[in-house]
């Protein structure tokens, strides 16, 4: 199926050529940061983890919720997902590879990466992290490469890859409740010392990786005419809403926890976020509020049926993917280590070499699914599966 | 209560393991990893200083400002080729800060005066349940038998897991190239650290080897102790005996080895 | 189906001997002294005898980081009963004094570049 690459418009190499270019100079922003060290980015002795570590955390959400399409299609037989569920596996191939390169980036010796293979230690969270998501990656190429040459092939797919997709659901949920416990086992750290944190993960993830999935593929309708279906869109929207409800659910549940509590260590995390320190609202901050006002906005949209359905949809669903990345790609790591473990306060900004390094990540993420899609694009085209 | 939760973490977390990679560890693994390469044999030095558990008993009664802390942090510092780094990108082995900070969990708004402007020295407290060691993917930080938390810097993979999972912000992160900032190495007998692996200190685990304190304990002239916490007739031990001593985050279960007499 | 089977298969043998070049070279690699490097005029002995050294002293630093580092094992009794500190800066640094005529010469001869300096620190004399 790898000839299909090679088939396509001239705006599609100018795409590829593109995305290849922006790759090449960030790059040298990453040649930049091997050379004089982490010191260029804005982390420090208190903030030790930043941009990159929370963009990783991010997309293991992303590679984590093509499960709300598997799970429906595989388990309710719902078969309107059939045609658009090989968009969700190959976007978490994309996802999971960010990942792995958002965790290299953030590496202070990546020559020496290996040594979590040579030296396992079953003690430590970042050991299994490892295991679940290169196990996630290679389940999802395999599944997804079998069913699309099956369907190239007009044939059903070989018997064997149904135990293995029951397992990639299972599998899904354990990368993202792994990554949790990444965060949500440390001592003394009080904004992540929290049981529920993996379950927020999980939410956070099923409504905001599938408004990433469908934003993406109402850009791939306009581009091509290729249409998931209008049912299936209504029925994935419908998942993203119950997820959204969840995930703001959950997210009370933390602010009842830690103000009725009264305890201050749960409560400076939050109103550092919201509030800002010593009167001035940090950078954060507005972005927390921002992160509310669309949260909200995105369900007024969301939750009445009519509206749910209408051209107010994809705006909906950009202000719910803004409103997620600002609780985990920001929040998140800024609320747990700025207030910091002496009870003071570190301020943390990304500079902008690190912002470019991140961005070069996003442009192989891009450019991974750019390929992956073309190739299942050109399938569907081929067997007529394209639109109703 | 607590080693039995260790126990449990250790049985659990090795059964998940060896179902994982069981097949390898049966066939060449096991025994070629035990093997020893040199003829000779390892062992200890004649005059090498041991203990079932380190710990240290700083009576801060003792120091009155922060300059008599200075030589103490100027020894460390000397001693291990620790950088001068400005800004929060630094290394820090032993350093100061307030009682505010040091002992948050304690704090009372109406704190004394002279506790208010009083300053704590600050350093690893090689923990007995050192989240550190923990969450290490590599094992390149590691608790030694004698519950010395230490560092192995040739397989540090500077992911900053262990800086994340210490609660007392012992560790430092080498952000740029230490070197740059120690124009000449200050104790050419010890190595310096390289960019990107985490450092922290070390109870001096290369003195004790040839008799000698750490470098702190020399410097303090007798107002830090360091003896072995299992001997009950050990320096360390008759101090917390005798004197009223409080330790930093108690409540986390880590059970720092580093006591504040007050 | 496979056009052109023998030049393919030529063509792939070819490959494969260019790529293990390096293997087949180091296989009939030259004798040490044609490096050029200087050993300690004042010393009869290494802390066991040459060879084992000139062969294994890579792994045998490695065991001995382990050892002084995890096991707390920090001294070393050679076959001879004599007894060395554990130190690459301090033991074996203080007879191989020479950084540039001993270890550099080797390594750069052997295209290995080890990074025991970017922390261990080179006797002055030796630079």
């Amino acid at each position: 199926m790898l000839e299909k690459l090679f088939t396509g418009s001239k705006y599609y190499y100018l795409w590829l050529l593109f995305l290849v270019c922006v790759i090449l100079g960030c790059a040298v922003a990453y040649a930049v940061q091997l050379q004089t060290g982490l010191g260029v980015t804005g982390m420090n002795r208190d903030v030790s983890w930043g941009l990159y570590i929370s963009q990783f955390t991010y997309f293991v959400g992303v590679a984590a919720s093509a499960v709300m399409l598997v799970l429906p299609a595989y388990f309710h037989h719902y078969v309107k997902f059939k045609r658009m569920i090989i968009f969700g596996e190959f976007m978490a191939v994309a996802a999971v590879v960010m990942c792995a390169l958002f965790i290299v980036v953030d590496l202070g010796q990546p020559q020496r990466m290996a040594n979590v293979m040579l030296h396992p230690t079953p003690n430590s969270v970042m050991f299994y992290d490892m295991i679940v998501l290169i196990g996630y990656l290679c389940l999802n190429i395999i599944i997804g490469w079998v069913t699309l040459e099956a369907e190239r092939l007009e044939v059903a797919p070989p018997k064997w890859v149904k135990p293995l997709v029951y397992l990639s659901v299972i599998w899904a949920f354990s990368i993202h409740t792994v990554t949790a416990f990444l965060y949500a086992g440390i001592p003394g750290r009080h904004y992540w010392l929290t049981a529920i944190m993996a379950a927020r993960f999980l939410s956070s993830a099923f409504c905001s990786g599938p408004a990433i999935l469908l934003l993406l593929l109402f850009v791939v309708r306009r581009l091509t005419g290729f249409d998931p279906g209008k049912d299936a869109i209504k029925t994935l929207a419908t998942i993203i809403v119950y997820a959204m409800c969840i995930n703001v659910f959950f997210y009370c549940l933390e602010l009842f926890t830690s103000f009725y509590s009264n305890i201050p260590g749960h409560m400076e995390p939050i109103m550092f976020l919201f509030n800002g320190h010593g009167g001035e609202l940090a950078w954060v901050s507005y972005f927390m509020w921002a992160a509310v006002i669309m949260a909200f906005a995105s369900l007024a949209l969301l939750i009445p049926p009519q509206l749910r359905t209408s051209k107010f949809l994809p705006l909906a669903l950009i202000m719910l993917v803004l409103a997620s990345w600002i609780d985990k790609g920001l929040g998140l790591l800024i609320g747990g280590f700025t207030p910091n473990m002496y009870e003071g306060f570190t301020p943390y900004m990304p500079t902008c070499t690190e912002i470019t390094v991140a961005l070069g990540v996003y442009a192989i993420g891009l450019l991974v699914l750019s390929l992956l899609w073309k190739i299942a694009l050109c399938v569907k085209r081929d067997v007529n599966n394209f639109c109703d | 209560m607590n080693t039995n939760r260790r126990k449990f973490l250790k049985i659990a977390s090795l059964s998940a393991f060896a179902l994982s990679s069981g097949v390898a560890s049966l066939g060449l693994g096991a025994k070629e990893a035990q093997a020893q390469l040199a003829p000779g044999a390892y062992g200890h030095g004649d005059k090498s200083l041991h203990a079932k558990r380190w710990a240290m008993v700083i009576d801060t009664r003792e120091f009155k400002t922060a300059a008599d802390y200075e030589p103490l942090i100027k020894a460390c510092h000397r001693a291990h080729n620790v950088p001068d780094i400005p800004g929060n990108k630094n290394i820090k082995w032993l350093w100061l800060d307030s009682y505010e900070h040091c002992f948050p969990d304690d704090m009372n708004p109406h704190l004394s005066t002279k506790m208010q402007q009083a300053v704590f020295p600050l350093l690893c407290n090689h923990c007995t349940n050192p989240p550190c060691v923990r969450v290490c993917p590599t094992q390149a930080t590691y608790k030694m038998a004698d519950g010395i938390v230490a560092m192995d810097y040739h397989r540090c993979i500077g992911c900053r897991f262990c800086m994340a999972g210490c609660p007392y912000g012992a560790r430092s992160f080498n952000f740029f190239d230490p070197r740059k900032y120690l124009p000449e190495p200050t104790n050419p007998s010890f190595p310096t650290r390289m960019i990107g692996v985490v450092e922290k200190c070390t109870f001096c685990a290369e003195r004790l080897a040839k008799g000698q304190l750490p470098a702190c304990v020399e410097a303090s002239n007798g107002k830090i102790l360091f003896g072995d916490l299992e001997d009950p007739n050990s320096t360390v031990r008759k101090a917390l005996a005798a004197n009223y001593s409080i330790r930093r985050k108690p409540n986390l279960g880590t059970q720092p080895g580093v006591y504040y007499l007050i | 189906m496979l056009y052109n089977k023998s030049a393919v298969y030529i063509g792939i043998v070819i490959l494969v001997i260019l790529l293990t070049s390096p293997f087949w070279v180091g296989l009939f690699g030259h004798n040490y002294t044609s490096t050029g490097i200087t050993t300690p005029k004042d010393q009869a002995t290494c802390i066991e005898n040459a060879d084992f050294m000139r062969a294994q002293h890579m792994r045998l630093l490695n065991e001995w980081r382990d050892k002084a580092l995890r096991d707390e094992t920090r001294t070393y009794v050679a076959t001879d009963g004599k007894k060395w500190e554990i130190s690459l800066q301090n033991t074996c640094m203080r007879c191989h004094t020479n950084y540039k005529s001993f270890c550099e010469k080797c390594h750069l001869s052997n295209s290995v570049s080890p990074y025991c300096w970017t922390c261990h620190i080179i006797p002055t004399e030796g630079k």
